[in-house]
């Protein structure tokens, strides 16, 4: 069995949104899971978070950016196509429940993520603050849908192109030395984005939630490739979370772990480059 | 055929001691590829092999085999060149004979009791078991297998490790309508994502694969049951009349020592997985990933070990170590696995665990510290207890370390399942009997039941629970 993709956009020079259809899933999925998909035969394994879904139409939606060989590749994947397999839904899903005032911040494609959460927890009946940040203008993404589902939106830009010149940290600390209160803070993007966040936060006793992206194979909880020290202890990404405890992930471990493969992601990607070249 | 025609068995032979030797790829030359090690028999080797066995009236063999094959009469069938016969005799027992020929302990189980071992060496029963289901691969003899009439009753089968594959083979023959569930894109279990290309090439497994779809049995990869559907929903709203689970000790055990979670760590089946499963060994042609070390340390003393240890050279390893805690009989692998990874160049140290794991300041493995250890009083395994000599610890470089030390049952099942009762280690209780847990119409077998054991062990519990569902949907 294969998996249709029903609908392709580009959101932004970098990111494509698509929708699959995956019944089994959309029956299923709550925000905060992900699933894992192989695009072909050859394919490597890789999670992409549940951004959106829709239980009637049996479809499930993700957005991703270009940054790898197989994100490049499903890009080219056009409606009408199908992916060869796709798993979920995955992680733990995180009943966020009533929090009182959340500050939800997304950095880049950390927005897409981090919009089933908000939604969810608007939904809960807590006050949504986001705050959402991209390198320039045209690469924010999810804008409307975010300011649909938040009491309060504010972007941020790294080049000062849109919103607040600065990071997603910049807007969060001008808000909290404002004197602002959250209950908790939700931060979903790069890690060091993240770990930024959590500094901040750390200093204001903000309980503070991530969600981590880590390299997975199965995503099953049998190989440990996910594994992070949070508090002290191994968790396996994909099932203890993959939403943590941001003050007691250990960062440093988990950037070193991300990036284990740099080598041979560059030398795939240029591989594929090449080889679209020729064709 | 030397000598005596084919009809004329000579009534007193004389005993050929040892077992025919099976040719084999030179280690030199095998620790550069992933190709099988073994060749196997041909025709006329695999003749002469079964003419050893004395075609006992009292088959102690049969007694030996978790799954009771009758082996002096496959044997039997070999002897007389009757291909066809043999193979029908197998698979009546086993659906996957070119798996369990390749990957069995035979020396514990068959072999070992086998009258013939008493004094000179046991008939080569694995050695036959694999000849027959090749020379049927590549031949066509087996006549097709009966499948009962339909009985209009649908049977879930989780996981499609050998528990899995047998059940629901098994089933399918029954006349069950049988659906098999398998969290990954590729069927197979540990026999697809562990045991390495050199053991068991995937392309025999496919066609085993093949041969339980041929019965019937419609596989569906995909599909994490618990988190995609839970068993109460295969049950309810799926309509399925009874459900098997097969999923297996997937969950790996750490050493719980510091250092674990340094870049070069692996556990055995994320090295395993992304190599067999995913195919690493040829990146780039394949996307996975994989970072292989020149000087390679392995923790354990199994299977999983050795196929760990005898891959890392296969990557590239310049020196590939086994670190055991226990002495060199204690160790759980097969005997041809360790032979063959002795050969191959891997070197052992005995009686020795780590302490931790030594990293570089930017976080790769640079060594290891270890523990010498001593054999105590036996535990409840009945093997004698490493005990720490303390003072003996030591350093040793190494750049990569895989922890092969054992698996936990996968807990997704369980959590998702409530009613489901389980053991103090987290294995799935079920009636030896029926093989049925404490939940209605649901059965469960092989490693999640028993813990990490064989392939042969997994499929015996596969069998047994066939006939537990047979008799539960007959009755009901
Ligand atoms: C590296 C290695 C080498 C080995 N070598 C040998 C050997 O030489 N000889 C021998 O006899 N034994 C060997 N063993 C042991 C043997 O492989 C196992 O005992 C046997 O495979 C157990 O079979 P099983 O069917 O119970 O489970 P598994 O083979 O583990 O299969 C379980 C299957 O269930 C799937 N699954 C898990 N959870 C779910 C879920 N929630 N939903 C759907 N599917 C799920 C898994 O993906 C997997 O495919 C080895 C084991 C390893 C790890
Ligand atoms: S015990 Fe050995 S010799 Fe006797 S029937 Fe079995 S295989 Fe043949
Ligand atoms: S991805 Fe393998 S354990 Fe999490």
């Amino acid at each position: 069995m294969a998996y249709k993709i029903l609908a392709r956009d580009d959101i932004t020079s970098e990111s494509v949104r698509m929708v699959v259809a995956a019944p089994h899933i959309a029956r299923k999925c709550e925000p905060g899971q992900f699933i894992i998909l192989r695009l072909d035969g050859k394919g490597e394994r890789i999670p992409l978070t549940i951004a959106d879904f829709d239980r009637d139409a049996g479809t499930v939606t993700i957005i991703f950016q270009k940054v790898g060989k197989t994100t490049y590749h499903l890009a080219t994947f056009r409606e009408g196509d199908e992916i060869s397999d796709f798993v979920g839904p995955l992680g733990r899903h995180l009943d966020l429940g009533r929090l009182g005032t959340v500050a939800c911040l997304g950095g880049g494609l950390g927005v897409a993520p981090i919009y089933p959460k908000v939604r969810a927890l608007k939904a809960g009946g807590n006050y949504v603050v986001s705050i959402i940040g991209a390198r320039r203008k045209d690469l924010v993404i999810l804008e409307e849908e975010m300011r649909a589902h938040s009491d309060e939106l504010f972007v941020t830009t790294d080049d000062g192109s849109y919103g607040l010149r600065g990071f997603v940290t910049d807007q969060l600390k001008l808000l909290l030395d404002e004197g602002r209160k959250f209950d908790t803070c939700l931060a979903v993007g790069p890690i060091p984005m993240m770990e930024a966040v959590c500094r901040l936060t750390a200093q204001h006793d903000l309980p503070t939630l991530v969600s981590l992206d880590t390299i997975m194979v199965d995503g099953t909880g049998m190989c440990g490739s996910c594994r992070v020290t949070v508090g002290g202890e191994t968790k396996f990404t994909c099932v203890d979370g993959p939403v943590f405890d941001g003050h007691n992930v250990d960062w440093v471990e988990t950037k070193r772990r991300q990036c284990r493969y740099v080598p041979q992601e560059k030398q795939a990607l240029e591989r594929f480059e090449k080889d679209r070249g020729s064709k | 055929m030397a000598g005596n025609g084919n009809n004329e068995k000579p009534a007193k032979k004389k005993v050929v001691e040892k077992k025919y030797p099976m040719s084999e790829q030179p280690p030199a030359e095998r620790i550069r590829n992933f190709n099988e090690v073994p060749y196997g028999y041909d025709v006329e080797t695999a003749v002469e092999e079964a003419r050893r066995c004395l075609q006992c009236k009292k088959p102690v063999c049969i007694d030996g085999c978790p799954v009771e094959i009758d082996i002096p009469g496959f044997i039997e069938a070999i002897a007389e060149e009757d291909f066809a016969e043999a193979i029908r005799v197998m698979k009546s027992f086993n659906n996957l004979p070119a798996v369990c020929g390749r990957v069995c302990p035979q020396e514990d189980q068959c072999e070992k009791v086998c009258v013939l071992a008493k004094k000179f060496e046991s008939v080569a029963i694995g050695r036959l078991e694999r000849f027959i289901a090749d020379y049927d691969y590549e031949h066509g003899v087996a006549p097709p297998t009966e499948i009962a009439p339909t009985k209009g009753k649908k049977v879930a089968i989780v996981g499609s490790g050998p528990a899995g594959l047998t059940a629901a083979g098994d089933l399918a023959r029954m006349g069950y309508d049988v659906t098999l569930y398998e969290a990954f894109h590729a069927a197979g279990g540990v026999l697809r994502y562990g045991i390495p290309e050199f053991r068991l090439p995937k392309a025999i497994l496919d066609q085993e694969v093949d041969y339980v779809k041929s019965l019937g049995v419609k596989v569906e990869c995909n599909m994490v049951i618990g988190k995609v559907f839970t068993i109460k929903e295969l049950l309810g709203e799926l309509e399925f009349e009874a459900a098997f689970i097969g999923t297996g000790a997937g969950l790996p055990r750490w050493m719980k020592v510091p250092g674990e979670n340094l870049i070069g760590v692996y556990s055995a089946n994320e090295w395993l997985t992304r190599i067999n499963l995913m195919r690493a060994f040829e990146f780039p042609e394949y996307d996975t990933p994989i970072w292989a070390g020149k000087n390679v340390a392995v923790i354990g003393g199994g299977n999983t070990a050795m196929d760990s240890v005898r891959t890392a050279l296969r990557m590239g390893a310049e020196t590939a170590k086994i670190y055991y805690r226990r002495g060199e009989k204690e160790m759980p692998a097969r005997i041809e696995e360790i032979h063959h990874a002795r050969e191959e160049g891997v070197q052992f140290d005995f009686l020795v665990a780590p302490d931790r794991v030594l990293g570089t300041d930017d976080g790769w493995v640079r060594g290891m510290e270890l523990c010498r250890m001593e054999l105590g009083e036996p535990d409840e395994s009945g093997r004698r207890r490493p005990v720490r000599c303390e003072g003996s610890q030591f350093e040793v470089e190494c750049d990569m370390v895989v922890v092969a030390v054992g698996t936990y049952p996968n807990p997704i099942i369980p959590e998702t399942t409530p009613e489901l009762e389980l053991t103090k280690w987290g294995t799935i209780k079920v009636d030896e009997e029926t093989g049925m847990t404490s939940v209605q119409g649901v059965f469960a077998g092989g490693d999640i039941v028993t813990g990490g054991a064989t392939v042969i062990s997994a499929m015996g519990a596969g069998k047994r629970a066939a006939r537990g569902i047979d008799a539960y949907l007959t009755d009901k």
